[in-house]
């Protein structure tokens, strides 16, 4: 029960607009889990719903079997949440945003350091927030989520806006989450870094659900998107359908010399989203 | 309590660094030092400076530095992490609220102290300047709750801290204008510094000070109802 997380039935509407209409979710604990969608798909909503600060319409969401509707001030110290919102109190340091939420907890300075220590800013723990690097404020914004050492992470596009190198750093220490068995609600438009990080994925369109399931295996049911690419001695390049009726071709290209390389594509998150919605997962 | 303490810290170390903050608590007090001590006119009352400036410092400091804080917060979304960590509005309001006053009590001391009170003089100072502080604060608080970011704070702040610290100071001019102070508070709080020693307190400002205590508690609660504190 400790770090899992149910939704059933989620909708919720802003006047006539129905932002999220029967999302269901089953997150196991220890898992990491990725809610992919375009800009405006209703991910931060459904985390705002998840985490208590907004209410649904109807259906039933649970953290850790509590109904988010109830949550305890015990029950949120046992998630930590970053969303890309939220701020940092710019004129103070490293060291004392995080000595506020250490106050509340009842955390002292031995737990402030080991959070500092875990998201690499031993270093900058006297810099004013204000004058971090847009990585290192999302570091930040991880330390304070970590800072009740809680079951459940709930991260709003942690690496948005981020170069690759501090991308990597934040799915680095995602993945050490996971190995201490935390469970983590990552929202993402980024396909590479679902694939890369997530046990199991949902694709969010417009307030619903339009896939759930681990990315290679959804990806599998959308094999008939398979393609060959060939690449010829003059340079170009050519894709066609990966079917029986293609190998004529391919014979016939490798018999008149004129094909080099051929490889095979299968189709990614972002081909299957297309496939799906008719739009980009990026948009 | 625990978080009230934690709230009240956090301002603390804020405020050396918080340059807009800092100017409202020490600007007038530094003020008063001055003047006081430089500024000599032949028939001028007694401590003249030290019942404007207290006047002006009650209207201007604690409403400004309420409003800019809250709403600050608000814009920034640091309020609603706070809220998201088990911080309840009432906790973080009173600690605000604690911190302004503190500060606020601190320039209060310096007045007391260059405008020589003593005895029930300096406890009649001292009620009459909470009095006002509060009732700023409260006010304050109306406008950072009412405000969805700093700028929008700010361009109800001026007006309204425009009215309740420099009213005090025109009605001394003109007549029409002290008739239509006198129902401000900050214009009670006027008129009771000034009868230090001399008129003691009155009916009137009890009663107006009073009237607007709950206007300002009324709309308070009225505001938080719609806004809230995110």
């Amino acid at each position: 029960m400790a770090g899992s997380i149910k939704a059933e039935k989620i909708a919720k509407s802003f006047g006539n607009r129905a932002v999220l209409d029967g999302i269901d979710l089953d997150i196991q604990s220890g898992e990491i889990f990725g809610l992919l969608g375009p800009s405006g798909a209703g991910k931060t909503t459904l985390i705002r719903i998840l985490t208590g600060q907004l209410r649904q319409d109807s259906g039933t969401a649970l953290i850790t079997g509590t109904d988010t509707r109830r949550l305890s001030g015990n029950d949120r110290r046992r998630f930590g949440i970053t969303m890309d919102d939220f701020g940092v109190y710019e004129r103070l340091s490293c060291y004392e945003n995080l000595k506020i939420f250490a106050g509340i907890y009842g955390a002292g300075k031995r737990e402030i350091n080991e959070v500092l220590a875990k998201v690499g800013l031993t270093g900058a723990a006297k810099t004013s927030a204000g004058k971090l690097s847009k990585g290192m404020t999302g570091r930040l914004k991880l330390a304070r989520a970590f800072m009740t050492d809680p079951d459940i992470l709930f991260l709003d596009e942690p690496t948005s806006g981020l170069d690759p190198v501090s991308a990597a750093e934040i799915h680095k220490m995602i993945l050490d989450e996971k190995k201490r068995g935390k469970t983590v609600f990552l929202t993402t438009h980024t396909m590479t870094e679902a694939e890369k990080l997530c046990g199991n994925i949902a694709l969010l369109n417009e307030g619903r659900i339009v896939e759930y399931g681990r990315p290679e295996e959804i990806c599998r049911r959308y094999d008939h998107q398979r393609r060959l690419k060939i690449h010829l001695k003059d340079g170009s390049d050519i894709e066609i359908p990966h079917t029986a009726g293609s190998a004529g071709t391919v014979a016939e290209l490798i018999g008149s010399g004129k094909a080099e390389t051929i490889h095979t594509t299968e189709p990614d998150l972002e081909t299957v989203f297309m496939e799906l919605t008719g739009k980009e997962l990026s948009a | 309590m625990k978080n009230t303490a934690v709230i009240f810290r956090k301002q603390l170390s804020d405020t050396l660094k918080n340059k807009t903050i800092l100017i409202q608590f020490l600007m007038f007090p530094v003020l008063v030092i001055i003047m006081e001590n430089l500024v000599r006119i032949e028939d001028m009352p007694e401590h003249f400076f030290v019942k404007l400036f207290a006047v002006m410092f009650v209207g201007m400091a604690p409403l400004t530095c309420m409003s800019a804080i809250i709403s600050e917060e608000k814009e920034k979304n640091t309020l609603r992490v706070l809220m998201m960590s088990n911080v309840r509005p009432a906790e973080y309001l009173i600690g605000v609220g604690a911190y302004v006053f503190v500060m606020c009590s601190a320039g209060m001391a310096v007045f007391a102290a260059v405008g020589g009170y003593s005895g029930t003089g300096l406890v009649q100072f001292i009620a009459v300047m909470s009095a006002g502080i509060i009732l700023s604060e409260l006010t304050g608080a109306v406008i950072g709750v009412f405000s969805r970011n700093q700028m929008t704070a700010t361009s109800v702040t001026v007006p309204v801290m425009m009215i309740f610290s420099f009213l005090p100071m025109l009605s001394m001019f003109n007549d029409t204008v002290r008739n239509a102070a006198r129902i401000t508070y900050s214009q009670q709080i006027s008129d009771l510094i000034n009868g230090i020693g001399t008129s003691g307190v009155t009916a009137e400002s009890v009663i107006v000070i009073a009237v607007n205590a709950v206007i300002a508690a009324a709309l308070f609660v009225i505001v938080y109802r719609r806004k809230g504190l995110e």
